[in-house]
């Protein structure tokens, strides 16, 4: 009798445990498992709280009433959203493109420097970018103190009148460029160094036999070979640039009279200062189409150099 | 069209030497070949002609030019480079006409050099292909093509077969020796493949420890070596050697013989005895190439002496077959006919032709 049921049952038990353990054998179920921590991390802290805001931003001040598109509809109607949006592409572009052509120049003079010493030079060049940089751009804060800071002091001492250097819009903008290059630029030159180290020291020679000068060694072999890190590295970094917080609340808070601000901090002025949640939420999502736009082109680039090797 | 012409030249890295006192002469369209093991300082040689390194002291003249602070762009060289170092970013035509465009050659004769050494290389099919989607032998190719389009005056090579298998590399020194005849350039090439510098060079240059062993043809190095580097280092596979002591009497009266055992014992050439004379009652280093142990056929020719060796491998190739027997516990080679070869174990009887045998000293490891 046991024997009979066993039987009966066997057959239909076996598929259903094979079928089962196949699936889960299977590659791409295996490599699902392995990434599912990261996709239950991207769900909770991404994806949720950007459908999250999205609602949000359809609800009015009390968060009671559905508006639809009210919000978007009051913001543009208001100057300092497009001031925002300005300063914003202003400050990323800007900044991106001072960080790459520093980091590539220092890039290169590290390069040059004997294997010896290099790793002493990279380990210094690189502290702006490891210090955190809500510490960092407190002493900067100091440094562009009006009345007692070492910029204005050693300008009085060439008999030059100091700068509000926060105080004046213009100057508060370079400011904040200067500082985010500055935490910035190190990435650059790491990662530039390392695309350098990858083009083999052969070409360079075979070039030097060719007749080119250092100039055309870089126009004509470094940056061709570089090309796929440049682009990468420069559009990653305007995604974070544009996203910039902590160096603009932190230095100017956004001032003098929102001249300052990026999305992400007036976003946070209006909707956590102001009380205005749903309003705040409509301007960080302005953020997300100019960055979807952005980390397409990274994944396409990434997706070509893949055909290219 | 130049020569080249080394001084005295020194390298040293960190202190220690590379090249350690070279004095090289290349005459006007010579095809020369250095050749010697890792380490030697030939290519180091190599990159001081191209001006890639410096030279630590000595002078390095190009035609009649001193070019030791001349950089690389001006001293009028092509170099093929091991690896090729083809521009992976630009195509092939591209490639061969860099150096032109740098020098700002007019567009209409950038295209009729490449396109001449494009057919002289039997590329021009390949000319808007990139690096990438070539062979290994089509990037030899290219890497020539890109040195014959600047039409230098001195052609260098860094062992540029080495990355190519086995049956290519054949092919491609074929190749480099015809491209040579129809471009007849002062070459200077570097290997350690020394069959690759027998076949190629008008003269082969022979160096170890970084200095110059011997200089001479093919012919030379392969039947007179001067030293036991060259003796040992040239040919395959590679010489016997046997410590040996030079002994008065031989089966005439006022010979010598070389005593490599106490059964085996050799007369030697009365040509050489003169020669060999000084030396006698010393112990010598005994060469002999393994095609001058041969089996035994019919009489015996003058300076050929039989012996009988047990064989302990015995190596067919096809050809001919290669068998080692041990005299006094060294390992000799001989290539025997396949057809009588011999089984390991077995006694066979072997031939020496001690016309073209070599006594080493081995307190100076000349040949004496």
């Amino acid at each position: 009798m046991a024997d009979a049921v066993a039987r009966d049952l066997r057959i239909p038990v076996v598929r259903r445990r094979v079928g089962a353990r196949a699936l889960v054998s299977r590659k791409s179920m295996i490599a699902f498992f392995f990434a599912l921590p990261l996709i239950l991390i991207v769900l909770c802290l991404v994806v949720y709280p950007a459908f999250y805001s999205m609602h949000l931003a359809t609800l009015n001040k009390s968060m009671t009433k559905f508006v639809g598109f009210g919000n978007f509809e009051f913001l543009f109607k208001r100057n300092t959203f497009w001031m925002v949006v300005e300063q914003s592409v202003l400050f990323a572009v800007t900044a991106v493109i001072f960080k790459a052509v520093i980091g590539f120049v220092v890039a290169h003079f590290v390069h040059n420097i004997p294997l010896k010493g290099q790793r002493k030079w990279r380990g210094m060049l690189l502290i702006p970018w490891v210090i955190p940089p809500a510490m960092s751009t407190l002493a900067w804060l100091w440094l562009f103190d009006p009345s007692y800071s070492a910029f204005n002091w050693i300008l009085n001492h060439l008999g030059l009148a100091g700068i509000p250097w926060l105080g004046n819009p213009y100057w508060a903008r370079a400011g904040i460029i200067l500082v985010n290059v500055w935490v910035g630029s190190p990435f650059f030159m790491i990662m530039y160094l390392a695309a350098l180290k990858s083009v083999p020291e052969q070409l360079h020679e075979a070039a030097a036999i060719d007749g080119a000068n250092w100039f055309q060694k870089i126009w004509y072999v470094n940056l061709p070979m570089m090309r796929n890190i440049i682009q990468i590295t420069a559009l990653f970094s305007l995604i974070v640039t544009f996203a910039n917080f902590d160096i603009v609340k932190i230095l100017t808070n956004g001032g003098p009279v929102d001249q300052t601000h990026v999305f992400a901090t007036w976003a946070f002025t209006l909707g956590i200062w102001g009380n205005d949640i749903p309003l705040g939420a409509s301007v960080s999502l302005f953020m997300f189409p100019i960055l979807a736009v952005a980390a397409g082109l990274i994944l396409r680039n990434i997706r070509n150099r893949g055909n290219e090797a | 069209m130049a020569e080249v012409a080394l001084r005295n030249i020194v390298k040293t890295f960190d202190r220690t030497p590379a090249v350690a006192g070279i004095d090289l002469n290349i005459n006007d369209r010579e095809f020369v070949v250095l050749v010697g093991p890792s380490g030697c300082g030939k290519t180091t040689t190599l990159r001081m002609i191209a001006g890639l390194e410096e030279a630590t002291s000595g002078e390095i003249y190009i035609g009649d030019q001193l070019v030791n602070d001349v950089p690389p762009k001006d001293r009028d060289i092509a170099m093929v480079f091991q690896n090729y170092a083809l521009y992976p970013h630009m195509t092939v035509y591209e490639n061969m006409s860099f150096g032109l465009r740098l020098k700002k050659f007019p567009k209409a004769e950038i295209k009729e050099r490449v396109e001449n050494a494009a057919r002289i290389l039997d590329i021009t099919n390949l000319l808007d292909r990139r690096p990438k989607q070539l062979s290994g032998g089509q990037r030899q190719r290219v890497a020539m093509g890109r040195a014959i389009v600047r039409n230098p005056k001195v052609f260098l090579f860094d062992e540029p077969l080495s990355n190519l298998d086995a049956k290519l590399r054949v092919q491609m020194r074929m190749e480099i020796k015809k491209v040579h005849q129809k471009v007849t350039v002062t070459t200077v090439y570097v290997t350690h493949d020394q069959i690759e510098a027998m076949t190629l060079a008008d003269r082969v240059v022979v160096m170890n420890g970084g200095k110059i062993e011997q200089i001479g043809s093919p012919n030379e190095v392969y039947h007179r070596p001067t030293t036991r580097f060259v003796a040992g280092f040239i040919g395959s596979p590679a010489m016997n050697f046997l410590p040996c002591r030079l002994v008065e009497g031989s089966n005439g009266s006022a010979g010598l013989s070389v005593k490599l055992s106490d059964k085996l014992t050799f007369p030697v050439p009365p040509d050489r005895v003169g020669r060999y004379r000084p030396h006698a009652g010393r112990e010598l280093l005994f060469g002999l190439r393994p095609e001058d142990i041969i089996e035994k056929r019919g009489d015996l020719p003058p300076g050929r002496t039989a012996f009988d060796a047990q064989l302990d491998v015995v190596e067919p190739m096809g050809m001919e077959t290669m068998v080692y027997f041990l005299v006094d516990g060294t390992e000799v080679c001989g290539r025997v006919n396949p057809a009588v070869a011999g089984k390991p174990g077995e006694t066979m009887p072997l031939v020496a032709d001690l016309n073209h045998m070599h006594l080493i000293d081995p307190k100076t490891d000349q040949v004496l």
